[in-house]
């Protein structure tokens, strides 16, 4: 089955913020990020500096689709969370509706307890917004509303390689 | 799938360079990597092995400008090339936006290239997608070499599908942003098409 194309508007993306912004803070946590499933950082909230975003998004789809991977020949459908344990921070990381990855950094001024009980909550308000994104993206499709990449031209795209 | 962020302006796509072990994935990746401004790229992953065999994948992020307001990013990933891997190969083919299959022009390394198309159109459509449907351009790489079969002899066995295709040799750069060029055009009027 394949994935369909993952479209994000302001007011969705300031919803998904202020459900990872509340999270970083009821968790102690330094930072959360929301990744898609295929790699793409969706948003991210805390104590973000430092951190090069586009690559913990790429490695943390990958290590889910390795883990998923694994689960599949044990039988299992998928480990939706994973823990990984620093000498400073940590990791915690949970399959949200099977297509969103929510990733929290957390070192010793929170718990393992606390970012579980957090994160279960925050995960379930995600799942809702993410289903009523795909449900909004397949409307649009379905209704035949303009796109704005419809009116990309051929001498659009040679433009961006005129260099 | 491509994803569209109206909130920061940004198309994000899913470049994968797939191919037989050793045909010179990872070398397009880092040919491009160091030829690209700071500005525009992220930092290259490369998830290898001690002898720097590709052991997962291989990771770029390239910004390439602006389209219609928008900025475009394009993630390249490479697969690991040799045959064991095929269960990694798999999962990193998920979400794809559109394929560079690199060709190693060697003679003895024919087999091994129509093996590995193969087990792309296999994978692909384990996840769903025809490789005639999808944005898929041909490199036929190590032109260099001495051994390297003749242009017409690869474009008959590998470029049935008549996709475009191009010359190279990866480790002097040669044809190496023309391929890169061409996957992304081509992913692009794919999402104005299905815009459409």
């Amino acid at each position: 089955m394949m994935d369909t194309q993952l479209v994000m508007y302001e007011e969705d993306y300031k919803k998904i913020l202020a459900v990872i912004q509340r999270l970083v803070r009821d968790a102690n946590a330094k930072g959360v990020f929301v990744v898609d499933k295929n790699g793409q950082l969706v948003a991210e909230a805390g104590e973000v500096r430092g951190i090069d975003t586009t690559s913990l998004a790429s490695l943390t789809a990958g290590s889910i689709a390795a883990t998923g991977g694994l689960a599949k020949i044990i039988g299992e459908e998928d480990f939706p969370v994973h823990f990984h344990q620093g000498a400073r921070d940590n990791l915690h990381i949970t399959l949200v509706a099977k297509r969103i990855i929510l990733v929290v950094v957390f070192d010793d001024r929170s718990s393992l307890g606390l970012v579980r009980l957090r994160v279960k909550k925050a995960g379930g308000e995600l799942a809702k917004i993410f289903e009523e994104l795909s449900k909004k993206a397949e409307r649009e499709a379905a209704s035949g509303a303009p796109s704005p990449f419809a009116e990309i031209t051929d001498d659009d795209i040679d433009n961006l390689f005129s260099d | 799938m491509s994803f569209i962020n109206y909130s920061s302006r940004e198309i994000n796509c899913k470049i994968v360079y797939y191919g037989p072990g050793l045909c010179g994935k990872t070398t397009n990746l880092q040919f491009i990597y160091s030829k690209t401004n700071p500005d525009l790229k992220g930092k290259m992953i490369s998830l290898a092995t001690e002898t720097e065999r590709t052991l997962f994948f291989d990771f770029l992020p390239l910004a390439l400008g602006q389209i219609r307001g928008f900025k475009t990013r394009f993630h390249l990933y490479t697969v690991p090339g040799q045959v064991f891997y095929d269960a990694s190969r798999k999962l990193i083919l998920k979400g794809v936006d559109g394929v560079v299959f690199v060709a190693d022009s060697q003679i003895e390394r024919m087999e091994a290239n129509l093996e590995s198309l193969d087990n792309l159109k296999v994978n692909l459509r384990e996840q769903g997608y025809e490789l005639e449907k999808i944005p898929f351009v041909i490199q036929y790489n190590k032109r260099d070499l001495p051994n390297s079969a003749p242009l017409e002899e690869l474009r008959r066995q590998l470029n049935t599908l008549n996709v475009p295709d191009f010359e190279a040799c990866a480790t002097t750069g040669q044809g190496i942003f023309e391929t890169l060029k061409a996957v992304a055009k081509s992913v692009l009027s794919d999402l104005k098409r299905l815009s459409r």
